[in-house]
């Protein structure tokens, strides 16, 4: 299960900085812990997680075991042009998740 | 408080009527006014809030097509926002159907298991706890409301009886904590009056949503108690105890406890 809440303020103004805040459902199992019997939990973390702007990278971060589960990333951008962003992130597991939100800039 | 005014307020406790639970309405505390500013800000904010992503799972698998022919949560209920509203205030309440009390999680998954067909699942398991977060949220901010009397009673006396019941290798009963030593220490937590009125709640110690029951079943261990699985009928009767002494505070699922 790989989904996520985004928020993003529903217009801004072109030149703004627009605050992007977005939480992932994730296990993110760091790989130390044991289960019930005393077998190693694998580890499976989100690794990458990367922020287009109509199609421009503006973010991106690598994330590890020493993020809780269930991250929460709160980052600002520049609005430039009504478009959208487009949120991708991947696991240790190899699974991808994907996210999107439109932004409506006014000049 | 000496310890012969503590064993005073315990009977006292258990002297008053049925119909007048034991901390009064005016001094009712939800468990989030005990929480540090950080977890305060954390369930305050949606988006913050872990929790609402169960929210969001739930939503989802409201309009969720179940097996061929069945409808779903959606075509019988239609909008959860106005259908669901109120609705987690009033349980666990009594079910004819069932022919006892049961919680909101065992009401959605008879509904999922008869009405739907679909596969039946565990109690915690996270679609059971995300569809009952769901619901629950709907009512948000309403005052719990549970019926005791009628065919509920012997429910409610027993999980009463539980709860004030010494239990356990540190011989505590729920009162000794949550109605005789509120406020004080325990390590690092300030003992709360132990409402449920945010479960299902997401709890950083599990990071992961889970049920009243769930907690429960924490709390027992942590007075080396024995602990009754999860669905066992005696943890139900504690639940409806438990919304009748906290009647009045307002629905906060899905919250945020540590």
């Amino acid at each position: 299960m790989a989904f996520a809440r985004v928020l993003v303020p529903p217009s801004v103004k072109r030149g703004e900085a627009i605050e992007v805040r977005i939480s992932i459902r994730h296990p993110m199992e760091t790989g130390f812990r044991v289960d019930d019997v005393g077998r190693t939990i694998a580890r499976n973390t989100l690794k990458e997680f990367v922020c287009r702007y109509n199609g421009v990278e503006v973010f991106r971060a690598s994330l590890g075991s020493g993020i809780g589960a269930n991250p929460y990333l709160r980052f600002f951008i520049t609005a430039v042009d009504t478009g959208e962003l487009a949120f991708e992130w991947t696991d240790d597991a190899g699974e991808r998740g994907d996210a999107k939100a439109a932004i409506a800039v006014t000049a | 408080m000496t310890p012969w005014a503590g064993a005073l307020a315990l009977a006292a406790a258990f002297a008053v009527s049925a119909q007048t639970p034991p901390i009064p309405a005016a001094s009712l505390r939800s468990g989030i006014t005990y929480a540090g500013a950080d977890v305060r800000a954390m369930q305050d904010d949606d988006l913050q809030n872990p929790g609402m992503l169960w929210s969001e799972r739930g939503k989802a698998l409201w309009s969720a097509a179940p097996a061929a022919g069945r409808p779903s949560c959606a075509q019988c209920h239609d909008d959860a926002a106005t259908t669901m509203r109120g609705v987690a205030a009033r349980y666990p309440a009594w079910d004819t159907g069932a022919s006892h009390v049961v919680d909101l999680s065992e009401r959605i998954e008879a509904c999922r298991t008869v009405k739907q067909g679909a596969a039946a699942l565990p109690r915690e398991a996270e679609d059971r706890n995300a569809l009952e977060v769901y619901v629950a949220s709907m009512s948000r901010d309403m005052p719990i409301a549970v019926v005791v009397d009628g065919p509920a009673r012997s429910s409610f006396e027993r999980g009463r009886a539980f709860y004030y019941q010494r239990r356990g290798q540190m011989n505590l009963a729920c009162a000794n904590c949550h109605e005789q030593n509120v406020g004080k220490r325990l390590f690092a937590e300030t003992i709360s009056q132990g409402h449920g009125n945010a479960f299902p709640a997401y709890r950083l110690e599990w990071q992961s949503v889970g049920s009243l029951q769930r907690r429960l079943r924490a709390c027992l261990n942590g007075v080396h108690a024995e602990a009754p699985s999860e669905g066992t009928p005696i943890l139900t009767d504690l639940e409806l105890f438990l919304a009748w002494r906290e009647q009045g505070l307002p629905i906060e699922t899905p919250g945020v406890r540590r």
